[in-house]
């Protein structure tokens, strides 16, 4: 009997470890976004934002916590190419841009198939309304992007199929300014009862239409059986039958909700321990996409206040930056990783690696770097340098990238305190300029100079309240007026690398710390959606479908 | 007696106007404009943000504000979201049926907890039972109850592969799905809320115990257990209904962590939101509400007291 | 005869003698502590508690075997081992050491909030129990309006006017502070009510005495029963709240090692790979509050236990 006994524990001790083993890590390769296999309707997506946005209208927003939800609800004239992000197509164009000979003349033709939610058809007349209320808006209307648009001139609709912009000087980033993701086509029949109608109200092209909207918690779309886009074989789409949008502000919780299958997918971005949670709790019912970001923090001496007018002390401050150990150690615990200049790493307009090095801050050689760093110190008078590092009091990646950095200080004797501001007392004081070195951030959605050069305008000039280390450089400003003229990709190319010599080296006025990266794990019965360079652009769902078991 | 219930009435006017101008002055007096941060990182021209500050009024000057604003509130209209241009009464609306939800469940599972161990803690005096149960109760207080939910809700996770809903659903709708969502904060704000009731109502109970009334019904004779239960228990809990009460007020608008582990779409989060953004319509409001909550509850309290307590009625 | 003789003389001497054992301060003190410490097995646990958290804030020089600052990027996320007692967090910082120090920024906020808070709370409520009539009213309602406002907007205002990070640890701190007065003030206030009216504060008002002396020196000694109760009972409570405010991003920031913090970050970003992180800060959190608390409760029950202060 006791033999018995024993037995029957060991068996039942044998069945409970069993039990307990965790699943097999793994699994979670990186996925192929438009595989093989055929894209079947029906399903409704549940994705996470993890913000909510002040208004519903694209035009006057700035933040990703519009675009995930409200995308869906409307088109674009062009977009991103869902399976190549870099490539521009039309959505409701009907073809690319055709310029004049001149290039001061842009004419573009429409679909005539594309219908609003409420069953009118969308003209020209749309396109202008839309147009007008980005670029000239009248007053009392707010359009925060339409310095973007400097270039044009006009716009006109001889057509109820076609639109022409009239330029004022031939600009190499027009045609894919079109394809910003915050100019939704709006209705002009609604623009013109009340031009303020899209704050609060939702009616547009795009291939969902709204359901509801509970306040802190969730949006709701269905699919727009008239949607005018139809994929490769000739199936209408979206294949969804429509989408939940959960509000979840808390990082926990949003990875609790994705791994208790209560939400299929978040399109910002997660941590790597939040990647290795999911991973090993899901297993292969997980997969990751990862990529490159267009985002990225910038240290910012505030030059108005001394020492760091004395571009001596401004250039010790990036020199002992050793960033090739940083990114090593930081992308293990949050969302940085590649060392790059002014444009993204890896991107169409970084520097080879060779030449980056050759600029202070980025060279490989961390100790001699801070060797450097200390003499120039000294030489300035500025041994024992003291001062308060602004920061925000955000935990992801603000906090372990101050950190890294005043680690790094503190390793040639500065004695950097940190400076840590809620938000808003944090904007405040950079655009009061009452801090004497800060960390600040640029995220865009497109590998383009003219908008990540857009903090080093002149303080006084262009970059009025962009620019927060209040520098004025008739220089500098002629370098980036000089490139964003220059059609020819390789020439533009030079005159940036000219201008991150120049910007973060000869003058260190600001430098990058690290670019961040996307680390994207979801459910792997979402297919359709390819990850991109940032998480503004292809968020209108149009080609996502669910795998059903 | 009237004279008594209208001068505490009358007394929680300037109460609330004390909040009201200090709330006021507090969020204007802190640095951050709600504008500058809506365009917080983007390249927005200092045009665009003087002209959305002129449309929100707060250009005016202050004491100009502040009037507008007294006058709204007199005309009961608690004003816009600057943050969402909805009105105030729409966004509260949303969150407030959580929020109450989750204080009137917290304070059932306390109530039911608490009473039931703080007379038996009083009535076994010094044994074992009774520093159990005053460690138990300790145990609630010095926990914070964020790290006592977020264990949990790691618990419930990594054990049973099971998270609670993330969607409010009103329990009219589905009962089984909002008593999911509920059922984990409230025992983290219940644990705590449970050890200051039970406290309470323990030494209540030892102190009422000691009286003569007490010891003259041993001496008639009645059994133990009904001598707790009659004599002891009715009148020792008036100061435990104090400190529930009390309790309650605070946590419609207190849970802020707590709903920041859950993700509960509740009253704190929108007031932590509304701080954050600089949303002075909206905290005004909120903050006036929550004090408004608060002293109306502190009132009926005293009214209750004034009713059982007959020694109060004419001092 | 002389037997009932020398025995009142032994009795007398007897008496004699323990009326002035009794008498002396210093030998009072120790024998309401040997009581104390005989009678209260609880509390003596809780003071106990206490004594090795001033001990380890006092020594943390000597005991933290590694710099809670030093970022050390080679041994992040270790687990717990002979080299890291409690293992390391993402930085490669100890978190040993980091518990260890944390001891100190949680007493510091702990005593500097609760005796900030009672002491005002301790003179606002004498003030308004001995002046009664409108200052009393006045002063009521002033505790009202604080008591009524969430902590939060508070603490998120002080906050963002003085700013946080290293070094500012004082706004946290006046954060703290305003939740607290109040409810001191009430208790004391009603605690002074029931002398104010005694015959012996009638008679030093008689003789001449100023209103301040009065207050001061007569009122206040005698409410310093609850007063002390409710110091130990709300430094634990201040330490939860620094907890609260650090885990929202509204207290003390990095790199100061505060227990708080800690729960914030590392702890809960990492609950599942590096439990120990979360575990650590939430069990010396705890077991502070624990002790004050244990304490506190018999402390109360010692000095006198009609006190209802809770």
């Amino acid at each position: 009997m006791f033999n018995r006994q024993i037995a029957a524990f060991a068996v039942a001790l044998a069945l409970l470890l069993a039990a307990c083993t965790p699943a097999p890590k793994g699994g979670a390769a990186t996925q192929s976004a438009s595989g093989a296999e055929q894209p079947q309707p029906g399903g409704t997506l549940t994705f996470i934002v993890n913000a909510v946005p002040p208004s519903f209208d694209g035009h006057r927003e700035t933040t990703f916590a519009l675009l995930h939800p409200v995308a869906p609800f409307y088109s674009t004239l062009y977009k991103f190419d869902p399976s190549d992000l870099t490539k521009v197509i039309p959505d409701v164009a009907a073809a690319m841009p055709e310029f004049s000979a001149d290039k001061l003349s842009a004419t573009i033709k429409l679909r005539t198939d594309v219908k609003f939610h409420d069953g009118t058809k969308m003209t020209s007349d749309d396109i202008v309304a839309t147009y007008q209320k980005i670029i000239f808006p009248p007053t009392g209307v707010l359009s925060p992007r339409a310095g973007a648009y400097a270039a044009v001139e006009s716009i006109s609709n001889p057509a109820p199929d076609s639109v022409v912009f009239k330029l004022k000087y031939p600009s190499a980033s027009f045609a894919t300014n079109l394809a910003s993701p915050w100019n939704f086509i709006y209705s002009a029949a609604k623009l013109k009862t009340d031009i303020h109608w899209y704050e609060k109200n939702v009616l547009g092209t795009g291939p969902f239409t709204y359901v509801s909207y509970t306040a802190g918690q969730e949006w709701v779309g269905k699919k727009f059986p008239d949607y005018f886009a139809k994929d490769k074989s000739g199936v209408q789409l979206p294949y969804l039958d429509g989408y939940k949008a959960l509000i979840i502000t808390d990082a926990n919780a949003e990875v609790n909700a994705i791994r208790s299958k209560q939400a299929a997918i978040e399109f910002r971005g997660f941590t790597p321990q939040q990647r290795d949670t999911l991973s090993s709790a899901l297993g292969t019912s997980l997969a990751i996409q990862e990529a490159p970001w267009i985002c990225v923090n910038y240290v910012v001496p505030n030059t108005k206040k001394p020492p760091f007018d004395d571009v001596r002390v401004r250039q010790a401050l990036t020199l002992a930056i050793d960033r090739y150990a940083g990114s090593t150690a930081l992308q293990k615990i949050t969302i940085v990783k590649d060392v790059g200049g002014l444009m993204r790493p890896k991107g169409p307009f970084a520097q080879a690696d060779a030449d980056l090095q050759k600029i202070a801050g980025f060279g490989t050689d961390g100790a001699a770097n801070k060797a450097k760093a200390k003499q120039l110190l000294a030489d300035a008078g500025q041994s024992n340098l003291t001062f308060k590092f602004l920061n925000r009091n955000i935990t992801t990646p603000y906090e372990p990238v101050a950190l890294f950095v005043l680690d790094q200080w503190k390793q040639i004797g500065i004695n950097a305190t940190h400076d840590v501001k809620e938000t808003s007392a944090y904007q405040a004081d950079l655009r009061a300029g009452n801090f004497e070195v800060a960390l600040d951030f640029n995220c865009d959605f497109l590998d383009e100079p003219d908008l990540q050069l857009a903090k080093f305008w002149s303080a006084s000039g262009l970059g009025k309240g962009l620019n927060f280390a209040y520098y004025d450089d008739a220089t500098l400003d002629k370098m980036i007026d000089g490139q964003s003229r220059e059609t020819d990709p390789a020439k533009r190319k030079a005159l940036v690398a000219d201008i991150e010599k120049y910007a973060m080296d000869t003058k260190a006025y600001q430098y990058p710390v690290l670019w961040w990266y996307r680390i994207i794990p979801y459910l792997n019965t979402v297919r359709g959606w390819r990850i991109g360079s940032n998480h503004y652009t292809n968020q209108d769902l149009e080609t996502v479908w669910l795998a059903q078991k | 007696m009237r004279r008594y219930v209208a001068g505490r009435l009358l007394l929680m006017i300037p109460t609330l106007i004390g909040v009201a101008i200090l709330t006021f002055v507090i969020m204007r007096a802190v640095p951050g404009d709600i504008v500058a941060l809506k365009y917080a990182g983007s390249p927005v021209p200092q045009s665009v943000i003087d002209e959305e500050r002129h449309q929100l009024g707060l250009d005016k000057p202050m004491w100009e504000q502040f009037t507008d604003w007294m006058g709204e509130i007199a005309r009961f209209d608690l004003g816009t979201s600057l943050w969402t241009g909805h009105s105030v009464v729409e966004e509260i609306q949303i969150r407030l049926p959580l929020s109450i939800e989750l204080a009137i469940i917290a304070t059932l599972l306390a109530v039911v907890i608490a009473i039931p161990l703080g007379v038996v803690a009083a009535v076994r005096q010094d044994t074992w039972a009774d520093y159990a149960i005053r460690l138990f109760s300790i145990g609630g207080l010095a926990m914070p109850s964020f790290w006592i939910g977020l264990l949990m809700v790691l618990a419930t996770i990594t054990f049973f592969g099971w998270a609670p809903p993330l969607v409010f659903t009103a329990i009219t709708e589905d009962p089984i799905a909002n008593l999911s969502q509920m059922i984990l904060p409230a025992l983290s704000v219940g644990y705590r809320y449970s050890a200051v009731s039970m406290r309470m109502t323990r030494s209540t109970v030892l102190e009422v115990l000691r009286e003569d009334y007490v010891r003259t019904a041993r001496a008639k004779g009645v059994s133990e257990s009904l001598v707790v239960m009659r004599h002891a228990l009715r009148n020792a809990l008036l100061p435990v209904i104090t400190v529930i009460s009390l309790e309650f007020a605070f946590l419609i608008g207190g849970l802020v962590v707590t709903e920041q582990v859950f993700n509960l779409n509740g009253i704190g989060k929108l007031l932590v939101d509304a701080v954050a953004h600089r949303d002075y319509t909206l905290i005004q409001a909120l903050v006036l509400l929550l004090a408004a909550v608060f002293v109306l509850i502190n009132f009926v309290v005293d009214m209750v007291y004034v009713v059982l307590d007959p020694r109060i009625r004419y001092s | 005869m002389t037997d009932l003789a020398n025995v009142a003389v032994r009795d007398s001497d007897a008496v004699a003698r323990r009326r002035y054992l009794e008498s002396t301060g210093p030998r009072r003190f120790a024998r309401f502590w040997g009581e104390f410490i005989r009678r209260r097995p609880l509390g003596t646990a809780g003071a106990a508690l206490i004594i090795v958290m001033l001990l380890t804030a006092a020594l943390a020089d000597r005991i933290a075997p590694y710099d809670p600052t030093a970022f050390n990027f080679a041994d992040l996320l270790q687990g717990p081992s002979l080299q890291h007692l409690l293992g390391t967090d993402p930085f490669g910082r100890d978190v040993f050491t980091r518990i260890v120090y944390g001891s100190r920024t949680a007493l510091l906020v702990g005593f500097t909030a609760s005796f900030v808070g009672c002491t005002l709370g301790l003179v606002l409520g004498v003030i308004g129990a001995y002046m009664g009539g409108r200052v009393d009213q006045l002063i009521q309602r002033l505790m009202d309006v604080l008591l009524s406002f969430p902590l939060i907007v508070i603490a998120i205002a002080v906050v963002a006017a003085l700013g946080t990070g290293e070094g500012k640890i004082g706004n946290v701190i006046a954060a703290i502070t305003f939740p607290i007065i109040p409810r001191v003030a009430r208790v004391v206030r009603s605690s002074a009510l029931s002398i104010v009216n005694m015959p012996y504060i009638e008679a030093t008002r008689a003789v001449g005495s100023g209103a301040v002396r009065i207050m001061f020196r007569h009122i206040a000694p005698n409410v310093f029963a609850p007063y002390l109760i409710m110091l130990t009972a709300f430094l634990g409570q201040a330490i939860l709240l620094e907890a609260s405010l650090s885990f929202l991003g509204l207290g003390v920031f990095e790199p100061t090692p505060s227990w708080g913090l800690m729960l914030r970050g590392a702890g809960m970003q990492f609950l599942e790979q590096a439990p120990w992180l979360a575990i650590a800060p939430g069990v010396a959190i705890s077991l502070a509050v624990f002790g004050f608390n244990l304490f506190g409760d018999s402390l109360r029950d010692a000095l006198d236990p009609r006190l209802r202060t809770a």
